[in-house]
């Protein structure tokens, strides 16, 4: 009697196993939420490190003009500037954004309203094979396409803002326009047929119904575009010209915070405080990385009502 | 203008914009291509690279591409795969713990490379001495790859129906077992087209890179299969340039004569490699799917 009752109150070999999995799958989990954390503890402990062991005033580094952390001015501190960097950053960004958009949309547009046929047939294919293309390529082109033609058409050295910007403009077309292709994929169908069974012309049932509808998509595609274009290192570092000075106009070289970060980081001493100036742009990086989370996470939460 | 008027207008101005992109489009694929392809040969594609003469090679840039993704899919599978059964097996779906892990999982997808790379480099590469070497850029790649192969092993976990699991639990089974016997093998031609489209992206991959895995190609002896030796392509611990870490190299240095040549013809490379990838990603999924299943 002992042993059946010792074998029903044991543990089953099979549930030991599936605490056993349970254990191990969960410690995978963990070991990504681990590495989240510890990438904003360390790279936040190397970019505050600016401010607290070098005594950088934050207002001077994010407004200060001049970025030569090598050399200190009349008073005995360091010109962190990272003005110019930040600037740049913005400015491909929004510009890159600014020209895909239109792109964007109208190419959706016409794949789902106006030509599903040669949309599914040549430009989804194609769209998805360019999101999948490597960055360097796209900057590989910007600097014997883009640049020549940008020095020969504006004057000057051909790299800057405007040449980052159209690269980016490349990079990020594709991705946009596939998102935007889901979203007006997932406007119901009944949308159209009410649109034009009310007598509206094919444009107005495009315009007034159909984007209407699915704005909050095209926003996320958008913000998500920009948050790719922010974070570009290479495509952008070289076509950009690095030059860390305040962008003059569009055609003269700049930086980004990227461009900045991969030519500096392996060129400086750790600890130093042209070091952790870096690190500290890297901070910002990671936090605007943040805010463009949290702004796809309110649009996808107001959208959803 | 009417409303006619109009819907001519912009159905005109919605064909020049789909046209223009398609140009573009075109012509990016186009220029990479012609310009690319002609530089293929069995000697460029084998031969060492030089740095400072002409009719150099990528042989050690591409093997060390293919064997960094190797490396970091041995590494970043298991854990995706741990990390998707978990959130959609065992982990209950309205508890906050889960949600702030997914968020934790969507902001690390988000996170632009260069700052993981950066991260790589001061934890392994100096705080853990591990140098540049292909361990150091695996591990970096792997935390690029981790989100996207997480969510992609969850999505195709999350295809298969509840059926399937409330039929395990009657027939007596654990979850894990249900888990390991019947989801897993019903999931999996979806959960291999993921792995392989996340090869294709992490394939591409340089801004991670840089500081993980080195800028430098060092010799390789093709003849020497000793992973513990300095020169054998095995040895993970030597640096490693991979593709398209040398496309952007040779392009910012500018110190090599026939750099653009080159670069051309490596983009060539990078971009029929993500097409591969992407048609076998197809290809694998359709004939996994007729193998495992009665469908004709």
């Amino acid at each position: 009697m002992d042993e059946i009752r010792e074998s029903l109150l044991k543990e089953s070999k099979a549930a030991r196993r599936d605490k056993f999995g349970r254990a191990i799958s969960f410690s995978a989990l963990l070991l990504i939420v681990v590495v989240v954390v510890s990438i904003f503890y360390f790279v936040a402990s190397k970019g505050l490190a600016t401010f607290f062991v070098n005594k950088v005033n934050i207002w001077d580094f994010l407004t200060g003009t001049k970025w030569a952390p090598g050399q200190v001015d009349a008073h005995g501190k360091a010109f962190v500037g990272a003005a110019p960097m930040i600037t740049g950053s913005f400015l491909v960004t929004f510009l890159s954004a600014l020209i895909a958009t239109p792109f964007a949309i109208g190419t959706a547009v016409f794949m789902t309203e106006i030509s599903p046929k040669r949309g599914a047939k040549i430009l989804g294919p194609v769209t998805e094979l360019l999101v999948g293309i490597p960055s360097v390529v796209y900057g590989f082109i910007g600097v014997s396409v883009l640049v020549p033609f940008m020095r020969a058409t504006f004057g000057g050295s051909g790299f800057g803002i405007l040449s980052g910007s159209m690269v980016l403009f490349v990079m990020i077309l594709p991705t946009v326009t596939s998102m935007t292709v889901d979203t007006l994929k997932a406007v119901p169908r009944h949308y159209r047929e009410s649109a034009l069974a009310l007598g509206a012309t094919r444009w107005q049932m495009i315009y007034k119904v159909i984007l209407r509808g699915a704005t909050p998509g095209i926003l996320t595609a958008v913000v998500f575009g920009m948050a790719r274009a922010f974070g570009e290192a290479l495509a952008v570092q070289m076509v950009v010209g690095n030059a860390a000075l305040m962008p003059q106009n569009l055609t003269s070289p700049a930086a980004t915070l990227t461009s900045v970060l991969t030519q500096g980081i392996g060129n400086t001493v750790m600890g130093s405080l042209e070091n952790n100036a870096l690190w500290s742009l890297a901070l910002i990086l990671l936090l605007m990385s943040l805010v463009f989370n949290t702004v796809i996470r309110a649009i996808a939460k107001k959208g959803a009502m | 203008m009417n409303a006619k008027q109009a819907d001519k207008v912009a159905t005109i101005v919605l064909y020049v914009i789909a046209g223009s992109v398609i140009l573009i489009l075109a012509a990016l694929l186009g220029y990479i291509l012609i310009q690319g392809v002609p530089h293929l040969s069995w000697h460029f594609l084998t031969a060492p690279a030089t740095a400072f003469t002409a009719g150099g090679g990528i042989g050690v840039q591409l093997f060390n591409s293919f064997y960094l993704l190797f490396i970091t899919m041995l590494i970043s599978f298991p854990i995706a795969l741990g990390a998707g059964i978990y959130l959609n097996e065992y982990a209950n779906q309205k508890s906050r713990l889960t949600g702030l892990v997914r968020t934790a999982i969507e902001i690390l997808s988000s996170l632009p490379s260069v700052v993981v790379g950066l991260f790589g480099f001061l934890l392994f590469v100096v705080q853990f001495k591990l140098g540049f070497s292909i361990l150091s850029g695996a591990i970096a790649l792997t935390f690029f790859n981790l989100p996207l192969l997480t969510r992609s092993v969850e999505e195709s976990l999350r295809t298969i129906p509840n059926l399937q699991r409330e039929a395990g639990a009657a027939l007596g089974l654990s979850r894990w077992e249900t888990v390991v016997h019947i989801i897993l093998p019903a999931a999996l031609p979806s959960i291999v087209t993921g792995i392989v489209l996340s090869a294709g992206r992490v394939f591409g991959e340089a801004a991670a890179l840089i500081y993980t895995a080195g800028q430098s190609a060092p010799a390789l002896n093709f003849a020497d299969w000793n992973p513990f030796n300095v020169s054998s392509p095995l040895n993970i611990m030597r640096p490693a340039e991979t593709l398209a870490v040398h496309i952007w190299k040779i392009n910012s240095e500018g110190i090599m004569p026939d750099a653009a040549a080159v670069s051309a013809g490596a983009s060539a490379v990078l971009i029929i490699a993500v097409l591969l990838f992407n048609f076998l990603a197809r290809y694998l999924s359709n004939s996994l799917y007729k193998r495992l299943t009665a469908t004709k």
